[in-house]
């Protein structure tokens, strides 16, 4: 297989606040092919959404990439400087945000926020922009794109307006759309508009999606692989297929056990016990050990290097240890981990 | 529980032609009613669990603030146990016996109380306690009953995740030994692990205490988990209304269909294989509602006959209410 479109290894990203650091990703690796929808699933503060912060480089200003390699297209961009991730941000990788009441500038027109994002990463001239905002606005289909370009953002819907952002991300051509959360404030149906729409453009344009969400709902819907995090790190890595149907770390176990469906009326939900870890007081073991039920006495001594499960699956839990010394099926993968500092 | 549910017919919520409209400007002189609730009528039973799902603005929650009377209804009926509630003696009778859980755990609890402030103010409202020593040991039972550690009463809300402040509002919900809780999207602004954890709590709550729930939500599975019957409305009306298992396998009015059909399936081969009923458009503003159904401007199967006229919320099967022109049809 080719070069992976975007290669991250061993990613730690800690924020410098008063109380100490806060290590919110810590040694994240993964890889994502062009074309495909990687899902990023996670509790809030796992580091979903600073992993993909961190790619953009668009970290608050307590934030700091401390090490690892983010490579795009075998670019380098950690420590790349600011005028390089200008030409990457929005031009090669776009984000859209969770709240689309909050990320368009209500003092400008929508024609106006287009034209500038167009304008400032392509040499078109300010007519160029303007019909190219118009095809955007048409291929995110939002009705009567003339009239729209002249409207402010509060005159639009949640969904009218989480289009325009899409719209905004895509009028470049990125390689990779990252997605933090971008159906979370949509209502049902309008979250099924904008899941459709994300995925016929996706087979349009041919870009690679990294979708952050909770909702493994949506996950299930859209991703063909999929990353699961804890407390910074990747607990577990695999297929979509994988990952649901065959989970090999106890927290996606218990995530795919707590969520209500169609089939559990009546019956009692299987919470996780406990509530998710202060990042500040991170144990030496493995994070999620206080709350796991299956922990043993390894796992809360040291943490659980990624091991392979097969051709398509990681995961990081002794528990796999375990099974894998009982029936000899296991061997610890040694090439990817990128661990041995 | 299950023997609860199905002998429990008598009606411990009777909701009957509710109206709850809401005077907007539109100009600086002229005014405008919002129809937040239009004719709205149903009942829930003792001991039963009603979920209530809809999108933003379709005036779930007015519904459940309307029945409390946090807003003076514009007209229809509230009837609580067999009594209709009209004065403002009513009003108080009814507030110990029914009370509500709030979705936003954080903007719903007073930051400067502690935590056993917050959840004693409505025995201090309503003065049940004889003496302090009563009111601790009060404190300290619901604090006990909703899973907190009794030594974080003197705690204040922001020392607590939002698992945990949704317990100590449950717990300011259960003061009273309430018969009726409206729970307004509780578990929303949780994570998944934690819902799992408050939505147990609720259920078991609900077999110790009898209690009978509106269960506000726009999480169809967490709906459908928990409830009994299943009510659904669309800008300010009910568009049908059936039991919880009837709705979600058999939906017939062509909104609740394509609600469903919407749900993401946390399952990728039932997800990807999923045909799903996209709407097009957005919800009209309540202010300009549709003539006739409201559900027109977007459904895929209006008729004339559909503007013209609001169709009746009638009984289609037993049990099963929907308000559609075409049910019979479709």
């Amino acid at each position: 297989m080719s070069e992976p479109l975007l290669k991250v290894r061993d990613l730690h990203t800690s924020f410098f606040t008063p109380a100490g650091e806060v290590k919110a990703v810590n040694g994240v690796s993964f890889n994502l092919d062009r074309g495909k929808v990687l899902g990023i699933v996670g509790e809030s503060g796992s580091g979903k959404s600073v992993t993909a912060y961190s790619i953009m480089q668009i970290l608050a200003s307590t934030g700091k990439i401390v090490s690892g390699s983010i490579k795009l297209d075998g670019q380098e961009l950690v420590g790349a400087g600011e005028s390089v991730m200008k030409t990457i941000r929005g031009n090669k990788v776009s984000i859209i945000f969770q709240d689309p009441m909050t990320s368009l500038n209500p003092t400008y027109t929508i024609g106006h926020q287009l034209v500038e994002a167009i304008m400032l990463h392509t040499n078109r001239n300010k007519a160029e922009a303007k019909a190219r905002a118009l095809e955007m606005l048409r291929l995110v289909n939002v009705n009567e794109p003339e009239k729209r370009l002249k409207q402010y953002p509060f005159e639009h819907s949640g969904g009218m307006r989480q289009r325009v952002m899409i719209a905004m991300a895509l009028a470049c051509e990125p390689d990779i759309l990252i997605a933090d959360e971008p159906t979370t404030a949509l209502d049902v149906t309008i979250q099924a508009q904008i899941l459709e729409l994300m995925k016929d453009l996706q087979k349009e344009l041919g870009m690679a999606i990294i979708m952050i969400t909770h909702d493994l709902g949506v996950v299930a819907q859209m991703c063909d692989e999929v990353i699961v995090m804890y407390a910074g790190s990747i607990c577990e890595q695999g297929t979509a297929e994988e990952i649901f149907y065959n989970p090999k770390h106890e927290y996606t176990k218990g995530l795919m056990h707590s969520i209500p469906t169609a089939d559990t009326a009546g019956q009692k939900l299987q919470p996780i016990t406990g509530t998710p870890i202060d990042l500040l007081n991170m144990p030496e073991g493995c994070p999620f050990a206080p709350r796991c039920d299956a922990a043993m006495k390894i796992c809360i001594k040291s943490r659980c290097e990624r091991m392979r499960i097969n051709e398509e699956h990681f995961a990081a839990c002794w528990m796999n240890v375990k099974e894998g010394i009982e029936n000899g099926t296991i061997v610890p993968e040694e090439e990817k981990g990128g661990e041995n500092e | 529980m299950s023997e609860i549910r199905e002998t429990g017919n008598d009606i411990l919520v009777d909701v009957r032609h509710l109206k709850q409209y809401f005077n907007i400007n539109v100009s600086p002189l002229k005014t405008k009613p919002l129809k937040a609730v239009d004719d709205v009528s149903f009942s829930i039973r003792r001991g039963e669990t009603l979920g209530l799902v809809g999108e933003s603005g379709c005036g779930k929650t007015t519904v459940g603030r309307s029945i409390l009377h946090l807003y003076q209804p514009t007209g229809g009926e509230v009837i609580f146990d067999g009594r209709p509630v009209k004065s403002k003696k009513d009003i108080a009778e009814l507030r110990k016996k029914a009370t509500m859980v709030f979705q936003d755990p954080y903007s719903s609890l007073d930051p400067r109380m502690t935590v056993s402030d917050i959840i004693a103010e409505p025995l201090d409202i309503h003065k049940v306690f004889r003496n302090k020593a009563e009111r601790e040991a009060k404190i300290l039972e619901l604090m006990d009953r909703v899973g907190l550690n009794s030594e974080h009463a003197s705690r204040y809300a922001h020392e607590f995740s939002g698992g945990q402040r949704q317990r100590i509002g449950i717990a300011r919900a259960l003061s009273l030994n309430p018969e009726f809780i409206v729970c307004d999207e509780p578990v929303s602004a949780l994570d998944v692990s934690i819902q799992a954890q408050v939505i147990n709590m609720f259920v078991e709550l609900q077999e110790q205490m009898n209690l009978t729930y509106l269960f506000i939500a726009h999480d169809i599975l967490v709906v459908r988990h928990i409830s009994n019957r299943i009510a659904v409305m669309y800008l300010g009306k009910m568009v049908e209304l059936a039991d919880a298992a009837e709705i979600y396998d058999r939906p017939l009015h062509p909104y609740t269909r394509s609600l469903m059909s919407a749900v993401p399936q946390p399952d990728p081969i039932v997800a990807k294989a999923n045909k799903r009923i996209v709407l097009s458009g957005d919800i009209p503003s309540p202010l300009n509602a549709p003539s006739g159904c409201p559900f027109r401007t977007r459904c895929p199967h209006a008729t004339e006959a559909c503007a013209e006229s609001m169709p009746e919320f009638k009984e289609v099967a037993s049990g099963h209410f929907v308000a559609c022109h075409r049910v019979n049809e479709l």
